[in-house]
């Protein structure tokens, strides 16, 4: 029945998080601040991971196949693992790791320092305030963040493949062309969506109900990561299920 | 004014405030005494809104803070500043924008007007040349003056401090006492201090209610309480070797 209420308490948090904000010229100015702060400094880790990844696809895939296998499927597999999978998924689930910890440990500690209590008591509606930015700046820029690691890595995958001499370019152009649905870019961004809305909202909650100190804190952020990547695990199952079928 | 009438608060099973009733007068330094988990801060949370009693009422001059909706407590609560245990200050922003916070988020001043009045705030507190620094490169003394600041910012009627000298040396909680008490009486504001210190409540208390397990056992002033009378208070004023003395001279 535990869970129950957290799911409860979650909604109700949801709730109070998406009233009209107090000031709209502050919602905008704090908007500005988390796209900054969970978008252009995750810049980084996802060029990185999806650099990586494509390559690292390429190498394996070109390691499978043989015979009777058209060597453009290996630019075929990288452009649907990372459409489909790597990008949508993984790179969520490793946001959730760098801001969803952060955001948890940066609203636990307003929590435990008072902070939280001297917004309500000044009559600021303090979820709105601290959760809702987080949570729209999270639904706009991980879409954006999943597009260019899917590029980077469907790029990185041709470069690896033709500097290796594992696919000539001509093979992984066309691999990269054959069958190309656009729904499947959007459904990779559907889901990119609900994942941006469930690793900012869930590692919020997290913070937002962090009671005690400084080792309570580092507990909620490691509660906020473990949950936030369980349900983008499980939405991800639902939302394939329900958009593929 | 500020009145509680039979507030009750539990936990579980664990029965915090029973049946608490008190005024906190207007333009005098209300303070709340009593040991560490007696209820003291449970009644100021109720008091503010921070927790909801299972019973009982709070009335701001003549308004029931209780009966009323999140919307309605809006109001009250913008006539309200509190200085906490720890100031409560935001990390991220420099003390001028700690003091214009609430005044940028809840009222309608313009840029030019919110800056000189956390300026004339900052002022009142001594603390005009250090609006440009961020709390963590303040002393606990200046962070706690910063937090007055922030409280008085919106012209408050209600000011609540929660052991505003916790950490302090003698010399700078006295400050605090004495800005408390100036405040207080300057706006003819409503305050509340929660404190254990025997110090501040003989600096500046005007009227002192003593909880003991959750109620209200014994209420009055400084003179009132090294007269004593009830056996909790005595235990708890009369702890210290320094006011035994005191006692026994008077």
């Amino acid at each position: 029945m535990r869970w129950m209420y957290h799911i409860g308490r979650y909604m109700r948090l949801l709730t109070k998080s998406f009233r009209k904000p107090e000031k709209f010229s502050v919602f905008k100015s704090l908007l500005m601040t988390e796209l900054e702060s969970i978008g252009l400094q995750s810049l980084g880790i996802v060029a990185l991971l999806s650099i990586f990844m494509g390559a690292v696809i390429c190498l394996q895939t070109a390691h499978q196949i043989g015979g009777w296998i058209p060597i453009y499927t290996i630019g075929f597999t990288v452009r649907q693992t990372m459409i489909l999978e790597f990008s949508p998924t993984l790179i969520p689930v490793i946001l959730a790791g760098k801001v969803g910890s952060n955001i948890a440990s940066q609203i636990g500690t307003m929590r435990v320092t008072e902070q939280i209590d001297a917004l309500d008591i000044m009559g600021v509606n303090s979820a709105g305030y601290l959760i809702l930015p987080k949570v729209v700046a999270g639904v706009f820029i991980v879409p954006f963040l999943v597009v260019l690691s899917m590029v980077l890595g469907v790029g990185a995958g041709a470069w690896i493949g033709v500097t290796t001499g594992l696919s000539p370019l001509a093979d992984f152009e066309y691999g990269m062309q054959i069958d190309f649905r656009v729904f499947d870019v959007v459904y990779a961004l559907v889901k990119t969506v609900v994942f941006g809305f469930i690793l900012t909202s869930v590692s919020a909650y997290h913070g937002y109900f962090a009671e005690g100190g400084a080792l309570e804190v580092g507990k909620s952020s490691t509660k906020a990561v473990v949950w936030s990547v369980v349900i983008i695990m499980v939405s991800n199952l639902v939302l394939t299920q329900m958009l593929l079928n | 004014m500020i009145e509680l009438q039979h507030l009750e608060k539990s936990f579980g099973n664990h029965h915090v405030l029973k049946d608490v009733s008190a005024i906190f007068e207007r333009g005098k330094v209300n303070f709340v005494i009593g040991r560490s988990g007696s209820g003291k801060s449970v009644m100021t949370k109720c008091t503010v809104g921070l927790f909801d009693p299972d019973q009982g009422r709070v009335i701001y001059d003549g308004r029931d803070f209780t009966a009323m909706n999140e919307q309605d407590r809006k109001v009250i609560r913008q006539e309200i500043g509190m200085l906490f245990q720890g100031s409560a200050l935001f990390d991220s922003m420099t003390v001028q924008e700690n003091v214009e916070f609430p005044l940028r988020m809840l009222s309608d001043m313009s840029e030019a007007e919110r800056r000189d009045r956390a300026a004339a705030c900052l002022e009142r507190v001594e603390l005009a040349d250090a609006s440009t620094r961020f709390p963590s490169e303040c002393s606990g003394g200046m962070q706690k003056r910063v937090g007055i600041a922030r409280a008085i910012a919106m012209n408050p009627k209600y000011l609540f401090c929660d052991e505003p000298n916790s950490g302090l040396d003698p010399q700078t909680a006295i400050v605090i006492d004495n800005l408390i008490s100036d405040i207080t009486a300057e706006y003819q504001i409503t305050t509340v201090v929660v404190s254990h210190d025997m110090n501040s409540v003989m600096e500046a208390s005007d009227t002192i209610h003593f909880v003991h397990k959750g109620c209200i056992c014994w209420h009055g002033n400084r003179e009132g309480l090294l007269e004593g009378g009830v056996k909790e208070l005595e235990d708890f004023v009369f702890a210290s070797d320094l006011m035994r003395k005191i006692r026994k001279t008077v």
